[in-house]
């Protein structure tokens, strides 16, 4: 079986088990009249198990069993079998294709279906005429191999997951439904071969984003959060519009490969003075990653966006769509490598948010928004990978990334779903042989994004401070930015484990007695991610371990994608091994003091926070209030631009352009009134002068004209008489 | 006894013409003026007949043939339109209808 061919298969399982839940669920999962009120009762915004606080615990221990099958709702098991199912297809068709590509010369394939814009003429930059057309088609390459295989097998497991996690919720079918319909845009995403289908799928995983963040739309503040999340990334969106324009207008092209070979063609040159056409178009794109990508100044949906059900959060915000823009810049490698300008600006933005967000993440008692903030951060360190032109380095990072943090918000669903929607982590602690394997699979995930050696987090966070360290484009200050970040990362992620599971415990009483470990459908999924935590990372050990080539298979795997001559000097370049163990021992320190502090402060000396915290009251205040920027983007851009614009722009409306319109409907009345007199009294009077003369003329001879018919009778005998008399007298 | 000659039809024939014409012109009611055409029609064809028979020709009689037919067309035509009038105007008099004008 030719896989490569089979690649268009790959998104439309997932869509074909959307389109089954989303138009036919309903009758595998009637919904009861009653389940779209909200419980009463319930006492945190975050609580995402309304239902099962308000009907209180005795659902909890159908948990224990397993069992989703209402007795209402005999098909539900359906729900489960179909849309898993799907993904699992698509992610063994996905695993046969790449499996197919190694051997396949360059690991190129494109696969073009259709033309789907067509003809559109367009004036390019130099004043040729193009005509504007996109293709539906799909390239598979390294890079789009590695993130269907992400986007596949944790989406899988994943969803697994949900079918333990979301058993008891209202709407079953309507979330496997959203989700699958997210597994498929979010493969078109990457399957793309143009940046116009790339950004279907980048609208179409923004709207499943949306409504899953949305997914318990009773709650107001869940609604909002959806609403944050849709309108901030309007923003980026524009950028990536805008970008696509320009690239289309300069190379007349969308297409990858024409895209890379037209920019690698020579005919373009590296805008290293100044901020060039390249640099603009860049930078725009980068917009669009920011957007997508939850990175300074447009990641505050993503915190927000933990409204969602935790399996959403998992797949969407932390594994999988929070990386499109990391992909996306990745993808576009040959762009960004001509524009340093632009480069070094996507290193900064990527260090800043990475420690912006981690400092965040040191006082959040929120279990999910601590992981969003680690998310956020961790994505700036993609940011930074590719800010310093180590482009597999970042979809490295992407990638083991995927594993852990799916793993940690997994990990903490398993926790709120033990505690019964428990979210703070102020009522937790001493979990640990409570739900022992959600315990250890979290301890894994958690050792592996603190960047200890051997778990999969070292390696790829390892390699991007090396990279920010000794390639041209990186700096010793952003090194030390992500040294420090890498530190607060330990801490916080230690933090969050020591008052989850060590210590001592502060679970409610009431909620005590019921904690439970979670059904199979859920530990599984755990257990699997735990493995790839642990071992992802052995496929881009350091360059300094000098170990044999197949643990450097990441990178060489990826360098068809990324070929050109800047990363082949980056690679080329002083690599010093010494440094590199020094550099490593230094990162592995910080990390290790990270954890040990956090133990000290959380279990050995738990009132030691809370002195801090007192002593530094205003910085404590800055973190815990996430640096005010939700209230300064409400003064600015809510109530500022949104509200004051929108009162500039009414009375710009009513002024100026109902000014306008008032004034060209007046000059129409004025000419239409000149019109008028003209049509009345020369039109028609010239009109009523003719038929009044005729009119005139007619006068006498209406006199004859009596109609009586024997009157006529007379004129004729008269006339026949005049003319008798006229012939007589002529004889 | 006289010879009945060509001259004598045709003096009976101005007569009718003479008379139908007058009543044409002169009588109110509607059927007499129809009566009246009939007389011309008549005079037409007694002249008509009476210069067949003078000049041995058959042609006038054929055309006095013609004229009979079509004076029982008129007849029944001109009789519908009088109907015609009558329920419109409850009335036969030719001098009470002047719809004939602009």
């Amino acid at each position: 079986m030719n896989f490569l061919d089979l690649i268009w298969l790959i998104p439309l399982f997932p869509l074909c088990g959307a389109l089954l839940m989303l138009l036919f669920g309903r009758m595998l999962d009637p919904q009861p009249a009653s389940a779209v009120a909200v419980a009463p009762g319930v006492e945190h915004t975050h609580d995402e198990h309304d239902h099962h606080h308000g009907h209180g615990h005795s659902h909890d221990h159908d948990h224990d069993h397993g069992h989703h099958h209402h007795p209402h709702a005999p098909l539900k098991f359906l729900v489960s079998l179909i849309c898993p199912g799907m993904v699992l297809i698509s992610f063994l068709l996905s695993v046969g294709a790449v499996w197919q590509l190694t051997e396949k010369p360059g690991r190129v394939h494109q696969l073009i279906q259709f033309t789907w814009l067509a003809g559109l003429p367009f004036h390019m930059l130099d004043g040729r005429l193009a005509t504007f057309s996109a293709d539906w088609g799909f390239l598979l390459d390294p890079l789009s191999a590695v993130m269907i295989l992400v986007v596949t097998g944790i989406g899988f497991l994943i969803h697994v997951y949900s079918t333990g996690y979301m058993a008891h919720d209202n709407g079953y079918y309507r979330f496997f439904g959203y989700l699958n319909l997210f597994i498929f845009f979010m493969l078109m995403l990457v399957l793309a071969n143009n940046y116009t289908l790339l950004f279907v799928g980048w609208e179409g995983v923004g709207l499943c984003s949306y409504l899953l963040i949305g997914f318990y739309f009773q709650k107001k503040s869940a609604g909002d959060a959806g609403k944050k999340a849709f309108i901030v990334n309007r923003v980026g969106d524009a950028g990536f519009i805008m970008g696509m324009l320009l690239m289309f207008s300069l190379l007349g092209t969308v297409r990858f490969l024409d895209v890379n070979a037209a920019l690698r063609s020579g005919h373009f040159h590296a805008e290293t003075a100044g901020f060039g056409v390249l640099s603009a178009m860049a930078l725009l794109f980068f917009i669009g990653a920011t957007g997508k990508s939850a990175q300074f100044p447009l990641y505050v949906w993503l915190p927000d966006a933990m409204e969602g059900p935790t399996p959403v959060s998992a797949l969407i915000h932390a594994a999988t769509m929070v990386t499109a823009g990391v992909y996306m810049v990745a993808r576009s490698a040959a762009l960004f490598q001509l524009t340093p300008q632009t480069l070094n600006i996507v290193a900064f933005i990527g260090a800043f948010t990475a420690i912006f967000a981690a400092t965040i993440g040191l006082v959040q008692n929120d279990i999910k928004r601590v992981l969003a903030y680690s998310t956020v951060s961790q994505l700036g360190y993609m940011f930074l990978a590719l800010g310093v032109g180590a482009y597999w380095v970042a979809v490295f990072h992407l990638f083991t990334h995927a594993f852990f943090k799916a793993l940690l918000f997994l990990g903490s669903g398993s926790v709120i779903h033990a505690l019964g929607g428990e979210q703070d982590m102020r009522r937790m602690g001493a979990l640990k042989s409570k739900i022992p394997i959600t315990h250890w699979t979290m301890w894994v995930g958690s050792v592996a994004i603190a960047g200890i050696p051997g778990f999969a987090g070292f390696f790829s966070k390892d390699e991007i401070l090396w990279q920010t360290y000794s390639s041209p484009a990186g700096s010793k200050m952003l090194w030390i930015v992500g040294l420090v970040t890498a530190g607060l990362t330990a801490f916080y992620m230690w933090r969050l484990m020591n008052m989850t599971f060590y210590g001592k415990s502060r679970v409610a009483p009431e909620v005590a007695a019921h904690i439970h470990e979670s059904p199979p459908a859920m530990t599984i999924p755990l257990i699997l991610l735990a493995v790839g935590g642990v071992f992802a990372g052995w496929l881009g050990v350091p360059r300094a371990w000098n170990l044999s080539e197949r643990f450097y298979a990441f990178e060489r795997w990826l360098e068809p994608a990324f070929a050109s001559a800047a990363t082949e000097a980056a690679k080329g370049g002083a690599h010093d091994a010494s440094v590199e163990w020094i550099l490593m021992g230094i990162s592995v320190a910080v990390a290790i003091i990270g954890i040990v502090v956090a133990r000290y402060f959380y279990v050995r000396r738990p009132e030691i926070p809370d002195t801090i915290e007192k002593a530094l009251k205003p910085l404590h205040g800055l973190l815990y209030h996430k640096y005010y920027v939700d209230e300064a983007y409400d003064v600015l851009f809510v109530n500022g631009l949104g509200k004051g614009g929108g009162r500039v722009l009414g009375a710009f409306d009513r002024n100026i352009v109902d000014g306008a319109v008032n004034g060209a409907g007046w000059l129409t009345r004025f000419a239409s009134r000149v019109s008028i007199w003209w049509d009345t009294w020369i039109v028609d009077g010239a009109v009523r002068f003719g038929s009044f003369t005729v009119k005139l003329l007619s006068y006498p001879v209406c006199i004859l004209q009596t109609g009586r018919v024997q009157a006529y009778a007379l004129f004729v005998v008269v006339g026949v008489l005049i003319f008798f008399g006229y012939y007589l007298a002529g004889k | 006894m006289y010879p009945i000659t060509t001259a004598h039809y045709i003096a009976l024939s101005a007569a009718l013409l003479l008379i139908g014409t007058v009543g044409v012109l002169t009588r109110r009611n509607i059927v007499i003026i129809l009566m009246s055409i009939e007389l011309i029609l008549n005079a037409v064809n007694i002249n008509l007949v009476a210069f067949s028979q003078a000049l041995h020709n058959l042609n006038g009689q054929v055309f006095a043939i013609f004229v009979i037919t079509d004076a029982v067309a008129e007849a029944a035509v001109g009789l519908g339109i009088l109907i015609a009038l009558f329920r419109n105007k409850e009335t036969v008099l030719a001098d009470e209808v002047d719809l004939l004008k602009w």
